[in-house]
């Protein structure tokens, strides 16, 4: 009776450990491989045939197609540059430089990956619609009400993930640093 | 008391090889995974046109939507796979992927450097059996070998400017994506194609 109860506890233990510990990993993600500069994260090898077991099961529960090597790169920032959410009802401003590209494209997403209504039908910037100033830096103000020069609406949703993608770029595996690839900035100006 | 921490314990380290079986097996047993949920919405061996990116859309997550998308749902079986892309104004690009969702190559216009995209696909055992000199009079072209025998070709069209979706498109709809019949090398691989 004591060992069949003994055996029956430590199966318990291995199911919940195991698969916790599995579905964690594949819903938050892991540090394997990831290259993060400033509040962007990005996971170059995701793009290859490389990619480590975990960014796999990751992609493949979540049913997304990764960005190939040889197409571009894929950054995401879920917080500010000091670690706060990114939160819809703030008025947040991303602004900088980019790394070089041919092309970049910045989308806004909500947490589960898809794009949020509003009225504008607009759901993210290219490098070539982009306003920038005379520098050639470019500010990007994401708020749920309307804002002068770049404005990305938010729809008013708590919380949600930025994803600047860079296409035919140099950025990837071998990139170590912010001098690599000098990312914008992210700052939470104020909320409501 | 000891014996019931061994107990949690080994529960622990089981519990270790669970996790690690499991994310193992995890890509093997999705069931939404994307070329799961590509399969009714797309055509086999043909290049199918996704509906330009919206919050309504929500098959695929985290799509860029700068970009016209057109999927080929490719099955090597048949044999080879040719794959023609032409370049749109701005940026296109061409990504493979396995049947579990590896991005095992991708290429864009600049690298491709012509008007057109023009590649084969078709699995190592396929390649193995091209006949040599044919091999030699294709050098111009690029063969691909995919890792299995079915996957998804992903072609992307950026439109830089809303107005431009269109345009992305319809120069992804020229696109195709068939199998090779007029192939001497289709002869040589059919002994090996499963019954």
């Amino acid at each position: 009776m004591r060992l069949i109860f003994i055996t029956l506890l430590a199966l318990l233990v291995a199911a919940v450990v195991g698969l916790g510990a599995t579905w964690m990993t594949a819903t938050r993600g892991t540090d394997l491989g990831t290259l993060t500069i400033g509040a962007w994260t990005a996971r170059p090898k995701t793009g290859t045939a490389d990619v480590d077991p975990y960014s796999r099961a990751t992609i493949t529960r979540n049913g997304e197609l990764p960005v190939g090597t040889g197409d571009g790169v894929a950054f995401t920032a879920t917080t500010d540059d000091r670690k706060k959410p990114l939160d819809g009802r703030c008025d947040v401003v991303v602004s900088g430089v980019t790394p070089a590209a041919r092309f970049w494209t910045l989308t806004l997403y909500d947490r589960q990956g898809h794009l949020v209504a509003n009225s504008l039908q607009r759901y993210g910037f290219t490098s070539q619609e982009i306003v920038r100033s005379a520098d050639g830096s470019f500010e990007v103000r994401i708020a749920s009400r309307s804002r002068s020069g770049n404005w990305l609406p938010t729809g008013g949703i708590e919380r949600y993930a930025l994803m600047l993608r860079l296409y035919d770029t140099p950025v990837g595996v071998a990139t170590r640093t912010q001098r690599d690839a000098p990312m914008p900035a992210i700052a939470t100006m104020g909320c409501p | 008391m000891i014996r019931l921490l061994l107990t949690i314990t080994a529960g622990i380290l089981l519990g270790a090889i669970v996790h690690l079986v499991s994310v193992l097996a995890l890509p093997r047993i999705a069931s939404q995974d994307a070329y799961s949920r590509l399969t009714p919405a797309t055509k086999l061996n043909a290049v199918t046109v996704l509906p330009a990116a919206e919050p309504s859309y929500t098959l695929i997550p985290f799509l860029d939507p700068a970009f016209a998308v057109a999927v080929c749902r490719y099955d090597l079986s048949g044999g080879p796979i040719k794959l023609t892309v032409p370049v749109s104004q701005a940026y296109t690009s061409v990504s493979f992927y396995t049947r579990n969702e590896v991005a095992y190559y991708a290429i864009n216009d600049r690298s491709a450097g012509k008007k057109v995209i023009e590649l084969d696909l078709m699995t190592e055992a396929q390649h193995d059996e091209l006949p040599e000199d044919e091999e030699i009079t294709a050098a111009d072209r690029l063969i691909i070998d995919s890792p299995t025998p079915t996957g998804l070709i992903v072609m992307k069209a950026l439109a830089p400017e809303p107005g431009l979706m269109t345009q992305a498109q319809a120069s992804l709809a020229a696109s195709s994506c068939k199998v090779q019949t007029d192939q001497p090398a289709k002869q040589a691989e059919a002994p090996r194609t499963r019954r």
